[in-house]
């Protein structure tokens, strides 16, 4: 029933903290919105789910830290062990004295190998404290040099030392522009090695949260600790204890197995985008109500418009008339019209939640021709709500989300590769010119697949 | 945490380097407040338990005993490293870093590279042995030198290659003060030339540095000081300003002090994220790999805002914004040069204190539009966030550029040459020196050529229309 998160590089760890923290905070929230005894079950599958019992009664969080330099590590254990409420475990830390660089060559060919034994060794030693390992989340950002590089290394290990665990990846997209300059670089290896390796990316984009913070969440100086807040609730919503009448009606034993096998039907589709609705500043939260129908209307038209957030939905867009011809295959760089799904997720939280209406969601207009909705279509409901959330409603989904995004950053990873430029950075440490081809090779046949859809 | 080592060669190096040293205690003590050897320390400083037998054994954690600077002070005459170890830094030194003689390079590369560099050659590798070995993680060398002399631009880049040789895995970064038009040694544009292709050779990184922008920018800040404008009164610990003494003083008394100290704190900048925590670090090797796009353009323009801390408290956003501004304007750039009308291969900008990603991300979106990217690397932005900001200031912004404007400066260094070259003026003083023939004239000026030509091939693509290159075509 475990899942293991590995954090990587100072964005994952960063953001790790945050996860757990949200975690933790929701755990021993009061406000559930159910009853007493709802609540301890609650409780009691959370913690199965993401911490180890201490005789301390401190819960430690079921995390590997991993970073090539020490300043992050120690700044999230320190943070941790001061909440009071949950720490980290004395040793599930790995760190070196120098970090990658940016350079997802060196995170890859040099760190990888070079640390390979001593952090399968921690792994190994962590995964042998439970009874059943489901799988592993790791949280990367694709734009520096250990998040990705080490990361995509770390991937391929897990998926040989652990053949029949759960992998998903937690990818950190990067503003578009710059956080780093070799970013897309960086993106197009760690996509293309963890595509071959992982079972589900499931991505987060740093522009699309940030606007999320500016015009929900209405915070004037936005801060990385706001952007990651906001990440670990949307990962919080969809992780947490899920009901399942399936499993004799009790908490879901196995999450991350029960999404893949909801949206990853084929292994050339594993890109997922993720939607949460509502998102405000908890100030706001005591003064709004709101009706499952207003929520999950404007979700499935979030949906079909390709909406990043509540704000600014397109309505125009509808699903095509079914009986009527395909619609024209879909390029990238044309005006968008309509997001055809494979597969969608849709998580309820929270009050009445066995009223809401899914009918929308279950709709053929909105999904690929070879799948039938009752295949492509999952739901879960809890009661218990999450994070002060009187309702929430998470949408998890394999669609052309991320159509965009990938082919925005392959145009301007191989207009750089093109010149040549900062090539020689990658071929120092033995990232030739022909594992790029490979890369981009694969993306495009990844992108190509998503158009046809 | 790795560690760094200064390299200060010749007069100006060592004077440089001294305001760098005297301006990083002060940065830590305002800092560590509780005395505690911390790894922010650990980066420019050992930690030496000197009561124990001669040597003094180092000292990994705990307070602090007494603090020792990773540093080789190298001088072919006595007078500056002299003064350093007598003046309030004394004892931060120990004799075992020092490598002096008394005579001078007579303002002669070749005496400093040929005829120093070999009779020094074992004492310089066992010295920085000795240097490496006190370091854990050795990540980076940095040299502080000037281009026009013979100590700083001969010894001082001969250093260079024995570093590339015996540490070829440690970065090479290289402060370099280059001569002005005015200069005073008849001599500096050989000097310069033939360190220039030292440093094209063997170089990870050069920071140019010229005097003509560092007195600008005191005079600047001498103008701001006097001008007796309300809300902007200086305030006292501003560390761009000053070593100890009131502001007004110094400026008059000191010049070069101060401009030197506008190096140290770019020095002091550029680790500041290695150093201390932030939520976007940015460690040394990342500028190498963001930064230089190909080998060989590896020279970053520099600027740093803001110059002096006025004594309001409340620094209203469009104030945060005039930093970003100021940082691009050619009057706060270290060399002559105005980036915003040349070509940027990269930019980098590290922001130290109270700054957040959306103050990044506004200002990065507000001035893009004014600046010129090559085409293949049109979002070419890397940040860093450090959440300590510098001594006195509330917080600081260190831009750094690989941008085509620094093709004046070495058309300018050219020029000079040839001008004394084609009359083989004072030639005789460098034919002289053993090892030395007119080859490496020669080959020092067609690899400063070679470099322009290089700026020239890039400068030609600014504001043609762009053409993407057509992407792979997958058949399913």
């Amino acid at each position: 029933m475990s899942i293991v998160t590995v954090q990587l590089g100072q964005c994952g760890n960063q953001i790790g903290y945050e996860v757990f923290d949200t975690i933790c905070r929701d755990l021993h929230n009061t406000q559930g919105f159910c009853c007493k005894r709802e609540n301890e079950v609650y409780q009691a599958s959370c913690k199965e789910h993401f911490f180890n019992e201490e005789k301390s009664g401190v819960p430690i969080a079921r995390a590997l830290l991993i970073d090539m330099e020490p300043k992050v590590i120690s700044q999230t254990l320190l943070k941790a062990a001061h909440s009071g409420r949950w720490k980290y475990g004395q040793h599930s830390h790995f760190c070196q004295k120098q970090g990658s660089g940016n350079n997802w060559a060196y995170g890859y060919s040099v760190h990888g190998p070079k640390h390979e034994e001593s952090i399968m060794n921690l792994i190994q030693k962590e995964v042998e404290k439970y009874d059943s390992l489901r799988g592993f989340s790791t949280i990367m950002s694709m734009a520096g040099g250990t998040g990705s590089g080490l990361g995509a290394f770390l991937t391929q290990n897990l998926r040989d030392a652990y053949p029949n665990s759960f992998i998903i990846n937690q990818i950190i997209w990067p503003y578009g522009t710059g956080e780093v300059i070799v970013q897309n670089y960086n993106s197009v290896l760690t996509l293309s090695h963890l595509y071959r390796s992982s079972d589900a990316l499931l991505v987060h984009e740093n522009d699309v949260v940030h606007k999320i913070c500016a015009k929900l969440m209405n915070i004037k100086q936005i801060s990385f600790r706001d952007v990651n807040q906001v990440i670990a609730h949307q990962l919080g919503s969809v992780f947490q204890p899920t009901y399942s009448p399936e499993d004799s009606c009790q908490y879901r034993r196995n999450p991350l197995g029960d999404l893949m096998a909801s949206l990853v039907p084929h292994p050339e589709f594993k890109m997922l985008g993720l939607r949460n609705i509502p998102q405000m500043s908890e100030n706001s939260l005591a003064y709004t109500t709101f009706a499952w129908t207003g929520l999950l209307k404007h979700l499935r038209q979030m949906l079909i418009s390709n909406a990043k957030m509540e704000e600014g939905i397109d309505w125009q867009i509808r699903p095509p008339l079914s009986g009527l011809p395909a619609l024209e295959k879909v390029l990238p760089n044309k005006e968008f019209h309509f997001n055809t799904s494979i597969a969608n997720l849709v998580i309820l939280r929270g009050k009445d939640v066995h009223s809401a209406d899914l009918g929308g969601f279950k709709d053929p207009a909105l999904y690929t021709s070879w799948l039938q909705p009752s295949d492509a279509f999952s739901e879960w409901r809890t009661h218990r709500a999450f994070n002060k959330y009187e309702k929430l409603a998470a949408l998890v989904s394999n669609s052309q989300f991320l159509l965009k995004p990938l082919d925005t950053i392959i145009g301007k990873a191989w207009n750089m590769f093109a010149s040549k430029a900062y090539v020689h950075q990658y071929t120092k440490f033995g990232i030739e010119e022909e594992d790029f081809l490979d890369s981009f090779t694969v993306l495009e046949q990844v992108v190509a697949s998503y158009c046809n859809l | 945490m790795a560690q760094s080592v200064v390299v200060q060669v010749g007069q100006c190096g060592n004077q440089v380097g001294r305001c760098f040293w005297d301006l990083a205690l002060r940065e830590h003590a305002a800092v560590n407040k509780k005395g505690i050897y911390d790894d922010s320390l650990k980066n420019f400083f050992r930690n030496v338990d000197t009561r124990r037998n001669g040597d003094g054994v180092d000292v990994s954690k705990g307070k602090i005993c007494s603090l020792k600077a990773r540093a080789l002070l190298i001088d072919m005459e006595e007078g500056v490293v002299n003064e350093i170890l007598q003046g309030p830094l004394k004892d931060i030194f120990d004799s075992k870093q020092l490598i002096t003689n008394v005579s001078g390079s007579g303002n002669n590369w070749a005496v400093g590279y040929k005829v120093f560099g070999s009779q020094y050659q074992d004492q310089i590798v066992e010295k920085l042995r000795q240097t490496a070995e006190h370091c854990d993680c050795l990540q980076c060398f940095f040299i502080i030198h000037s281009m026009g002399g013979g100590t700083g631009s001969g010894l001082g880049t001969f250093i260079l290659n024995v570093l590339e040789d015996e540490f070829p895995e440690v970065y090479r970064f290289v402060t370099s003060v280059f001569p002005s038009g005015e200069d005073d040694v008849i001599t500096s544009p050989y000097n310069s030339v033939l360190a220039m292709k030292e440093l094209n050779e063997h170089a990870d990184c050069v920071l140019p540095i010229e005097n003509e922008s560092l007195f600008d920018i005191v005079s600047k800040i001498n103008q701001m000081v006097t001008s007796g404008k309300p809300g902007t009164t200086v305030k006292p610990e501003s560390l761009v300003t000053l070593n100890e003494g009131g502001i007004k003083k110094k400026l008059q008394e000191k010049p070069f002090d101060t401009m030197n100290n506008i190096v140290g704190n770019l020095l002091l900048n550029l680790t500041s994220s290695a150093r201390f925590e932030g939520s976007l670090n940015m460690d040394l090797n990342e500028i190498t790999m963001n930064l230089v796009p190909f080998p060989q353009l590896h020279y970053l323009v520099s600027s740093l805002t803001p110059l002096c801390t006025l004594a309001d408290v409340n620094i209203p956003p469009r104030r945060l914004d005039q930093m970003f501004s100021d940082a691009f304007s050619k009057d706060h750039q270290l060399i002559q040069a105005d980036p915003k009308h040349s070509l940027y291969l990269a930019c980098a900008l590290l922001v130290r204190g109270n700054v957040q990603i959306s103050d990044l991300r506004r200002n990065i979106e507000r001035l893009k539009s004014s600046l010129h990217f090559v085409s293949w690397n049109q979002e070419g932005w890397k940040t860093s966030l450090c959440s300590v900001p510098p001594v006195g200031h509330s917080h600081s912004l260190l831009a750094l550029a690989n941008n085509t404007c620094i093709k004046p400066t070495f058309i300018e260094l050219k020029k000079r040459f040839t001008r004394l070259y084609k009359k083989k003026a004072h030639l005789h003083h460098y034919l002289q020196v053993d090892g030395m023939e007119e080859s490496c004239f020669t080959e020092a000026v067609s690899s400063l050529s070679s470099l322009i030509e290089s700026y020239n091939e890039l400068d030609v693509t600014k504001g043609l229309p762009v053409h993407d290159p057509l992407r792979l075509n997958i058949v399913i």
